[in-house]
């Protein structure tokens, strides 16, 4: 096949292999949207990778007065786990520890569904006896007092057992600042994507990893074929130029949303050109045995063409 | 979809018995099954066909035109669909719905949405005592739903109110709110004496000054909370005027502290 290179960036003939997730989506409000986003931020806070933080979580957006269920300002968040169980602890711990402690916030679910997580059902007994339950329509709210008057709190949430964690793409750049600009260009354009978000911090990971390691204790070690200091020493998988790799790590709550996380942040990397970004784009799989959804970059370029259809399943 | 039409041409000789007609009681009925519908109370016999013209429409949505305060048990236990009365109602209107929308234009009488537990009510006129309580002898009033008064209420509204929300736009009577067990009464006007009295749980919230709640009501303060906002937004789609209230700044007092104590009124101030 011939290389695909679009405005000097070269685009490899691999995908992204992403897992199914159990995700929710909740609407943090306060009185202003610095309070909203605080709850939110602290809510968030050590939770870029399942894997020694219990779960996956970060704003997907900011939201308007008039799109929040009190007609606050508030903040849209979602929350990914491997399991319904690590959800439910997560979110309740979370919300709990963050949510309900930050002046003036209130919280809401962002999901329909059948399936349903407590959140108020088990926040309420905070309220020692003096909390109040109230069933408006359909919703279910607990009224919880606090010294600074009522946390207001969904009492159950929906959850989604259709989320994608893992959607990747990694960045070859020829230094540190050009793999930068590219990633954080990539970071915008995927920040407006709907029902995604990048978990790691400000949506960059410079620590990718590869499966298992030397030490029998880890399951996860440093990508030693991306680490540009060890090209003489390892089967790398850099090429003489490459000096800075960074990845960026996408969970959505469709597959759908990776697929168009993706898409774009791919579409505004090849933007920015090769002069002063990116000189490669890969991804990061393994080799297609153990994760369901495979994102191929080409089909997702902004010349793609689109041969295939992105994040379809093909197992 | 074109109504089923229902128009009266007198007023009814005795007191009817509307609760056949409603919309799961009279699908799949033809014009004919209509007319010979029975509504009398008393050994008189009188069908529908002696009272209204009928005009063939889908049972689903049912238009009454005309209204009597003879007309008792209209909407009673409907389910889904429509009723519109253009005209006033007697007694127990929208008793024990389940689901749907009953608009009365004019007035109601007493027992109107006693113990429904889902649907909406609306009364264009005043309600009579007792809106959304139990009738005597039942532990449980309204248990669901919405009832919007744009008039006044009489005594005793939202008696043994246990879920769903009790609007009214005018002023409430004595004992409103009495006995409840929870849900949400709101008052856009003044309400009566003995507001609130044996409260349990759930909230009041009274938009103009009124009678004394008595010392069993405890005086929590003046505050704006988001709950408050949360019931703007889920009432202010059938009542701005409710809506309007709960924006204000109000007043909360717990109580009634003679029995569970765990209820709340909320005055504007």
């Amino acid at each position: 096949m011939q290389p695909l290179k679009l405005n000097g960036v070269l685009i490899d003939d691999t995908f992204a292999e992403a897992f199914g997730m159990r995700a929710a989506a909740i609407v943090i409000t306060a009185d202003s949207p610095r309070w909203a986003r605080q709850a939110a931020v602290t809510m968030t806070g050590y939770a870029t990778s399942v894997i020694g933080c219990g779960c996956e979580a970060a704003i997907d957006r900011e939201l308007r007065a008039d799109q929040t269920p009190d007609g606050r300002p508030g903040v849209r968040v979602l929350v990914f786990a491997m399991s319904v169980t690590d959800l439910q602890n997560q979110l309740r711990n979370r919300v709990g520890q963050c949510v309900l402690t930050s002046p003036g916030s209130a919280c809401y679910g962002d999901l329909e569904g059948q399936e349903r997580l407590k959140l108020g059902d088990s926040l309420r007994y905070f309220g020692d006896g003096w909390q109040i339950s109230k069933r408006l329509g359909v919703k279910h709210y607990w009224r919880i007092p606090v010294m600074d008057g009522e946390f207001v709190c969904e009492a159950t949430v929906a959850l989604t057992r259709n989320a994608v964690g893992g959607g990747n793409l990694l960045i070859l750049a020829v230094g540190s600042k050009q793999a930068l600009a590219a990633a954080e260009a990539a970071v915008e354009a995927i920040e407006a994507v709907p029902d995604a978000i990048m978990p790691f911090p400000g949506g960059i990971v410079r620590s990718g990893s590869k499966v298992g390691a030397k030490y029998k204790s880890m399951r996860a070690s440093t990508n030693d074929a991306y680490c540009p200091t060890l090209r003489g020493g390892v089967e790398t998988a850099l090429d003489p130029e490459i000096a800075s790799v960074l990845e960026i790590v996408i969970d959505g709550l469709t597959s759908e949303a990776v697929a168009n996380a993706m898409r774009a942040g791919l579409r505004a990397i090849v933007e920015l050109g090769s002069a002063t970004g990116a000189a490669r784009v890969s991804a990061g799989n393994y080799g297609g045995k153990l994760g369901p959804h495979h994102y191929h970059l080409r089909a997702l370029s902004p010349e793609g063409g689109g041969h295939e259809p992105p994040g379809e399943q093909e197992t | 979809m074109k109504p089923l039409v229902l128009r009266l041409r007198a007023a009814p000789e005795q007191r009817l018995d509307m609760s056949p007609l409603t919309p799961q009681r009279l699908a799949g009925k033809s014009e004919r099954e209509i007319s010979g519908v029975e509504l009398q109370t008393t050994r008189r016999t009188l069908r529908v066909g002696d009272l209204f013209d009928v005009s063939e429409g889908s049972a689903e949505h049912i238009l009454i035109e005309g209204g009597s305060e003879r007309f008792d048990r209209v909407g009673e236990g409907m389910s889904a669909g429509s009723i519109t009365v253009d005209g006033e109602v007697g007694i127990r209107a929208g008793r024990q719905m389940t689901g749907g929308r009953l608009a009365i234009n004019g007035n109601s009488s007493h027992w109107t949405a006693s113990g429904m537990t889902a649907g909406f009510i609306e009364i264009g006129g005043h309600a009579g005592d007792r809106l959304g309580g139990p009738l005597a002898g039942e532990v449980e009033g309204m248990s669901g739903g919405m009832v919007v008064v744009r008039g006044d209420a009489g005594a005793r509204a939202a008696d043994r109110l246990r879920r769903g929300v009790v609007i009214i736009e005018g002023d409430a009577g004595d004992d409103a709110g009495a006995r409840m067990l929870a849900g949400t009464l709101i008052v856009r006007g003044a309400a009566g004496a003995r507001t609130g009295y044996l409260l349990r749980r759930g909230t009041i919230v009274l938009g103009a000054v009124s009678g004394d709640f008595g010392p069993t009501f405890v005086d929590c303060g003046v505050h704006e909370l988001t709950a408050h906002l949360l019931m703007a937004a889920y009432v202010g789609e059938s009542s701005a005027k409710a809506a309007s209230v709960l924006r204000r700044s109000l007043r909360r007092f717990l109580g009634d502290m003679a029995v569970l104590g765990k209820g709340e009124i909320f005055v504007a101030v």
